[in-house]
């Protein structure tokens, strides 16, 4: 293998991990905080469609980012209300966010179908980000940095911060942090927004990096991948990087198969294999019960009603 | 000087029961003060109120002579009351400094608090590891989390809401000693409690709740236990009667070698654990809570049998590959520790749960449907003849207060007439009323014949009501003590986990994280 296929290769499981990395780090935040948002997908799209309209629409692929954060910020919102405010079911109104965001991405999205527009650009000089080896380190997206970033301060926020410990107090016992006097469902509103924010930019990383195009279902189920990855990582940043990587890895492998036309796997089991992938992970996970539950938040998906 | 603090004219009322009215008393600085009563007394409601928690909706509360207004827990410390849970507000899965930090206001950054944590720790002579995991902790380890956590706020009133209830006594004699060393700083004590043995030991003073009032203000030095629990359920109190002595029949029931897995994540496993009761026999298996009761009453009752070894003998008979049902038919009742959806069903009906338990026994089905009739003739005669008080069989379980439901779900197993009835917790959150008499349902029913075997943490419980007792610690049983020769002092270290010279070795060794 050259060196310049070598790049080429890392380049694009770096650039199918981020978003899901993305994506990731925002559940991962909500979950250690005690609420299950199964959403990720549908705020996922809401993010991609707008962060597509508001780039063709002022040409700034940059207020498109912005735009979906706080679009796909604004439907976790709706979630919110639905389980922290009103405690409905986490996991149906999860459901039906993202059959909602499925749906108004395809309705927004509709007349911006096939037309491209301006690619977010890229943060080093063109002389290192576009050197044939040296822009594996340089010549990705800022949305690539920014992820990484993230993950570091996911870590620190949670590890270090005393916002952080409080965070998980709230995941682990609500009722123990209600009575010390914490504001159990305040925490979980930013945490919420904080996941919405984040699903909003893995979204625009679909629309405007990956692809530079909209199209219905952009996101192709990666949301979903996300989600499995948080319990892969047992809810730790450093391992959620690693595993958002080697998920990358194996969509990399299943696109480059399909392009290099090989022949000894079905087209359809390649499709398949990030998603085998999830399964088997998710499966070998729960196997090991004790340990899982061990790094789960206690209060993951239950809700919090303030008794009187 | 004023009081520390002063309660005047305290009432709260939600909606349908007024849970306090009009309450008025006094604490003074550096002194102990009780606060007794009932389950459902109102006691609870008021803490929350001192606390912050919840508003009063008549009243003041003043604090050294000043009236305040708390709104809030976080008020509440800034003006120097500290409060220890009766359930500790404590995160599992995280470390001991972490806790103590979450319970602060402002903490100090990690290396300064750990710094301060050791400094109680030294001043008051506790033992805890700062960096130990939670979930690794025994109860009064985890109680000392929370004893530290109000200490380090250097409060002037501490409130601590039944803070012995899982204690062994050994830990409740050094509890105690720290509580009269912070009251002789100056620190002044609201003591909940309905343990009046050890009010009559710890306190200077005490006011008597009953239904929200206040119906007596005494010194318990000067009362007897028996007085003072006469005026906390406003009537006297019936003595148990005498069990004939040494009536004892045949072996009923039987455990031989019995290991079985802990509960997930972090529950105790059972480690060969062999003991026997005869027919009018009631055997007692003390312990502090989490030391493998649960996982005990289910391998019995049947729940799990999954990875269980040893032998499980009823009148002689093995029945260790039974389903719960099927040990029922052969007539072992057991009532677990959670009256609410583990013993009873609280969305159900009374003759519904008792349809669920006495099926077999007293034929309220027949091929696969239900008798609902005869169920509910069943439900009603547990009714009476346990007096419980409930609108009637179509009452929901969940309806009763904690005591009546208690004696409900007794009565629903006794009058089914067991060979071997086994019962977690009989009068856990029962008020003294209801546990008397349930105590007293459990002698008649060996009197009968049957064999009895009571889990309980309650030590005074399991002295007043069983032969023979042994004590459960991290899923190991004692050696079966009878209980006229018994030496607390003994129970209490069996209960701290020291078995023999070895043991005793190993626990003072100091626990490294």
């Amino acid at each position: 293998m050259t060196p310049e296929l070598a790049v080429s290769i890392l380049m694009a499981v770096v650039a199918t991990s981020t978003p899901l990395l993305l994506a990731a780090l925002g559940e991962l935040v909500v979950e250690k905080a005690g609420v299950l948002n199964l959403g990720v997908e549908g705020m996922m799209l809401i993010g991609a469609v707008t962060a597509f309209i508001v780039a063709s629409a002022t040409g700034v692929p940059s207020l498109g980012v912005l735009a979906a954060a706080g679009a796909a910020a604004l439907s976790s919102m709706v979630f919110g209300y639905l389980t922290l405010t009103l405690t409905a079911n986490q996991v149906a109104t999860g459901l039906a966010l993202t059959i909602f965001g499925t749906g108004v991405s395809a309705l927004l999205g509709a007349s911006f179908v096939g037309i491209t527009t301006g690619t977010l650009g890229l943060v080093f000089p063109a002389g290192l980000a576009s050197d044939p080896i040296l822009r594996v380190l340089f010549g990705h997206s800022p949305l690539v940095y920014f992820s990484l970033l993230m993950t570091l301060a996911v870590w620190w926020f949670l590890k270090k911060s005393r916002a952080g410990l409080i965070l998980r107090a709230v995941g682990e016992s609500d009722s123990s942090a209600h009575s010390i006097g914490y504001r159990v469902i305040g925490v979980r509103y930013l945490a919420v927004l904080f996941g919405g924010a984040m699903a909003g930019i893995a979204g625009s990383y679909y629309s405007l990096v990956l692809t530079p195009m909209w199209a219905e279902r952009l996101t192709a189920g990666r949301g979903w991948i996300a989600i499995a990855l948080v319990v892969f990582a047992a809810w730790r940043p450093g391992r959620l990087l690693l595993g958002a990587y080697l998920f990358g890895a194996v969509i990399t492998f299943e696109l480059q198969a399909k392009a290099a036309g090989w022949s000894f796997l079905a087209p359809e089991v390649l499709t398949s294999l990030p998603y085998l992938a999830t399964i088997l992970v998710l499966a070998l996970i729960s196997s090991r019960r004790a340990s899982a539950r061990l790094a789960a938040p206690a209060c993951l998906g239950k809700p919090f009603r303030a008794s009187a | 000087m004023p009081a520390r603090l002063e309660l005047s004219g305290i009432t709260k009322r939600f909606p349908g029961v007024v849970a306090n009215e009009n309450v008025s008393f006094s604490v003074q600085p550096g002194t102990i003060h009780a606060l007794l009563g009932e389950n459902g007394a109102g006691k609870s409601t008021l803490v929350k109120i001192i606390y912050g928690v919840q508003r009063a909706d008549e009243g003041t509360v003043s604090i050294d002579g000043r009236v305040v207004d708390i709104g809030s827990p976080k008020a509440a410390r800034a003006l120097g009351v500290a409060m220890v849970f009766q359930h500790f507000s404590l995160f599992e899965a995280m470390t001991v400094l972490e806790n103590i930090a979450l319970g602060m206001d402002d903490p100090p950054p990690a290396g300064a608090l750990e710094a301060e944590v050791r400094r109680v720790l030294d001043t008051y002579g506790l033992s805890l590891d700062p960096h130990r995991d939670v979930h690794t902790l025994s109860v009064g380890e985890r109680q000392r989390i929370e004893i530290v956590r109000a200490l380090l706020q250097k409060p002037k009133l501490l409130i601590m809401d039944e803070p012995t209830s899982v204690l062994t006594p050994q830990e409740v004699e050094q509890l105690f000693g720290t509580l009269r060393q912070l009251a002789d700083s100056g620190c002044s004590i609201l003591y909940i409690s309905h343990k009046l043995n050890e009010i009559k030991a710890l306190c200077a003073s005490a006011t008597i709740l009953r239904g929200g009032k206040v119906v007596g203000r005494c010194d318990p030095r000067a009362e007897t236990a028996r007085s003072m629990a006469e005026l906390m359920i406003g009537g006297s109190l019936k003595d148990l009667s005498n069990k004939e002595a040494c009536t004892y029949g045949p072996e009923r029931f039987a455990v031989s070698r019995l290991s079985a897995p802990g509960e997930p994540p972090f529950g105790t496993s059972l480690k060969d654990i062999s003991f026997s009761v005869r027919s009018g026999e009631i055997f007692g298996i003390a312990g502090v809570a989490g030391n493998g009761q649960n996982e005990l009453l289910a391998v019995i009752s049947g729940e799990r049998r999954e990875g269980v070894s040893g032998e499980i003998r009823l009148e002689g008979r093995p029945i260790e590959r039974l389903s719960v049902s099927d040990r029922r038919r052969a007539g072992l009742a057991s009532v677990p520790e959670e009256r609410n959806g583990h013993a009873a069903v609280p969305g159900m009906t009374l003759t519904e749960n008792a349809l669920l338990s006495a099926r077999a026994k007293k034929g309220l089905a027949a091929k696969g449907i239900l008798r609902f009739g005869a169920a509910k003739e069943y439900a009603s005669a547990v009714i009476k003849a346990f007096g419980v008080k409930a609108t009637g069989p179509g009452a929901t379980a969940g309806s009763l207060s904690g005591g009546n439901l208690q004696k409900f779900i007794m009565g629903r197993e006794i009058c089914q007439e067991p060979a071997v009835l086994v019962v977690s917790q009989p009068t856990w959150g029962v008020d003294a009323g209801a546990a008397s008499f349930i105590r007293q349902s459990m002698i008649d029913l060996v009197a009968k014949g049957a064999a009895i075997v009571v889990v309980s943490q309650d030590l005074d419980e399991l002295l007043e009501l069983c032969d023979r007792l042994a004590v459960l610690n991290e899923g190991r049983l004692s050696e079966p003590m009878a209980v006229q020769t018994i030496s607390v002092e003994r129970v209490g270290l069996l209960m701290g986990g020291v078995h023999g010279a070895h043991d005793a070795d190993a626990d003072a060794a100091p626990r490294a994280a």
